[in-house]
């Protein structure tokens, strides 16, 4: 594998650590499985581009992204506090609507983002080159927003957020309202992710309505593999643990493309299997381990 | 002071299984009585707490708490209200969260949560103090995960999260039902203790009848969703368990061997 190549998988582990740090958010701090991300993901991608081309500035741009994305996820959270909806279900439905609404936005399938500015663009302009500035810019936005999310868990929202999802019962007889507390992180959760979409499309020019496919796998995967390689402890390290499980999975799959065995090699629609094993993987070491460390 | 008026729950209304809980109970308890509740299995003891805390709408009643009038209000609203203990010692507190990140929660409870720091330097000094009063030394395990504590530790970590700001009622479903005899008898001198200082009005759940009779002003007993037996202070000193079970069923009039096996 290419030098070129291992600074192209950690660029999408920024990217995609936003989305991953988001899924942690949902999936394991107030543990609410979220499926909105596969439509919120293409959302926060199709807002951008569309505002992007109307003139738009691309800073802004992300930031509207993330209000779109903050919606999608709160139409979650409705369906499910107020309308009793299985969290799961619930999700499948807006992210099945969200397909929709996506190609409604875009005016069709997908949006080409070719000539317009957009914040990689602005970096350039600053005199930094295209192959360090993406990696850099990317990897700063994904350690802001993964800060942010650690001090905000650390308010005391935050502590109403956390206890929210391990013991609901508990945080209510403290005077919480949880549905308050899954609109907003659930709407927070699909910001992040809508942030990612949005960045995503930027750097490979096109906002596309299939993107989203097998984002809360690939979600779902980076914390996995991150919790396996950095461990558990702390909600400050499972924050970091996440975006930077997020990069180890995108170096993992850019190396099984890599493989080449006579005339065999990985194709890109490989990569659902890659990723299942690569979780399955993720799973059983924990078990591997406490086996080998028997006496 | 609290005032349950005409209150009446019903779970499964309308279906094969209805259950009438609680039948037009009227209750007032005035500040700073400590009230024990007891009656046999399904007499309502729990729905009583249970629906002062609002867990679930009345069919029917009123209740009132201080100057509130709360028969409308959710859950975590009558929350700011009242403190709660709970007969699982695994409800009452968060186990992914150490010891001064619940108490920073309890100390919040009925007061609006910001973006400032969870849990602020200054505080840890109120919390030291509030955790000596309890002698386990967890004064010096602030750091520590409440997952690490054993059953009668965190009951008596969710004691001080109740009392921590001043309820208006604190209630307490038979909150040492799941410990061992020792600890048990050391969370209830606990609340006995915490109770008796800060002057709260209590609502205690519990099987044992001779606890029932120990601590408290009054007492309560509730029999098929109805208070059957309602006594206090100087009545209530001179009880002894025999009587109670006498009164028990000169009120009830059913066979004795049954119920003596259910309620002692």
């Amino acid at each position: 594998m290419s030098w070129y190549a291992v600074i192209g998988a950690v660029e999408q582990g920024f990217l995609y650590g936003i989305m991953v740090v988001g899924v942690f958010l949902t999936f394991r701090v107030l543990d609410f499985p979220d499926l909105t991300v596969d439509g919120s993901l293409p959302l926060g991608a199709a807002v951008s581009a569309v505002a992007i081309t109307h003139g738009v500035h691309p800073f802004a741009a992300l930031g509207l992204a993330m209000v779109a994305g903050f919606l999608a996820g709160m139409v979650t959270a409705l369906l499910n506090t107020k309308l009793k909806i299985l969290h799961l279900l619930a999700s499948i439905l807006t992210m099945i609507a969200l397909y929709s609404i996506n190609i409604r936005i875009m005016d069709g399938p997908n949006v080409s983002l070719l000539g317009a500015n957009t914040v990689l663009d602005l970096l350039v302009q600053w005199g930094l080159t295209g192959y360090w500035a993406a990696p850099l810019l990317y990897g700063i936005l994904a350690a802001i927003v993964t800060g942010a999310v650690i001090w905000f868990l650390h308010t005391e929202i935050g502590l109403a957020v956390l206890a929210t999802g391990d013991n609901p019962r508990m945080i209510t007889a403290q005077g919480v309202n949880t549905h308050h507390i899954i609109l907003l992180g659930v709407g927070l959760s699909n910001a992040m992710v809508a942030l990612s979409g949005a960045l995503v499309a930027q750097n490979q020019g096109a906002a596309d309505v299939n993107m989203g496919v097998g984002t809360i796998i690939a979600g779902l995967a980076s914390v996995i593999v991150g919790e396996t390689v950095f461990g558990h402890g702390g909600i400050t390290r499972g924050c970091i643990a996440a975006l930077l499980g997020s990069i180890v999975y995108r170096v993992a799959i850019a190396l099984a493309l890599g493989i080449k065995w006579g005339a065999f090699a990985f194709t890109p629609s490989d990569l659902n299997l890659i990723t299942a094993l690569l979780v399955i993987g993720a799973l059983m070491t924990p078990m591997i381990k406490k086996k080998w460390s028997r006496p | 002071m609290i005032r349950i008026a005409g209150y009446s729950q019903y779970f499964n209304r309308g279906g094969v299984n209805e259950v009438l809980a609680l039948e037009n109970v009227d209750l007032r308890l005035e500040k700073g009585d400590f009230v024990t509740v007891i009656g046999s299995n399904g007499a309502g003891k729990s729905t009583l707490l249970n629906g002062l805390a609002g867990m679930y709408p009345p069919d029917a009643g009123t209740m009132s708490i201080g100057e509130w009038d709360v028969t409308a209000w959710a859950e975590h609203r009558r929350a700011a209200h009242i403190g709660r203990v709970f007969q699982d010692p695994l409800v009452g507190t968060c186990a992914s969260l150490n010891i001064e990140q619940n108490l920073a929660l309890a100390l919040k409870r009925g007061r609006p949560r910001r973006l400032g720091i969870g849990v602020k330097r200054r505080q840890r000094d109120h919390f030291r103090e509030q955790l000596r009063t309890i002698g386990l030394g967890l004064e010096d395990r602030l750091k520590s995960s409440v997952g690490l504590l054993s059953g009668g530790q965190r009951q008596a970590l969710t004691m001080v999260m109740a009392t921590m700001v001043d309820p208006e009622v604190l209630l307490l479903d038979e909150h040492t039902a799941a410990l061992d005899p020792k600890t048990a008898l050391q969370i209830l001198e606990l609340t006995d203790q915490i109770v008796r200082a800060k002057q709260l009005t209590t609502l205690m759940v519990t099987h044992n009848m001779a606890q029932a009779l120990t601590y408290g002003n009054r007492l309560i007993m509730l029999h098929q969703g109805r208070i059957i037996l309602d006594v206090a202070g100087e009545e209530k000193t001179s009880l002894t368990v025999d009587e109670l079970l006498e009164r028990f069923y000169s009120v009830k009039g059913e066979a004795f061997a049954l119920d003596r096996s259910l309620l002692c």
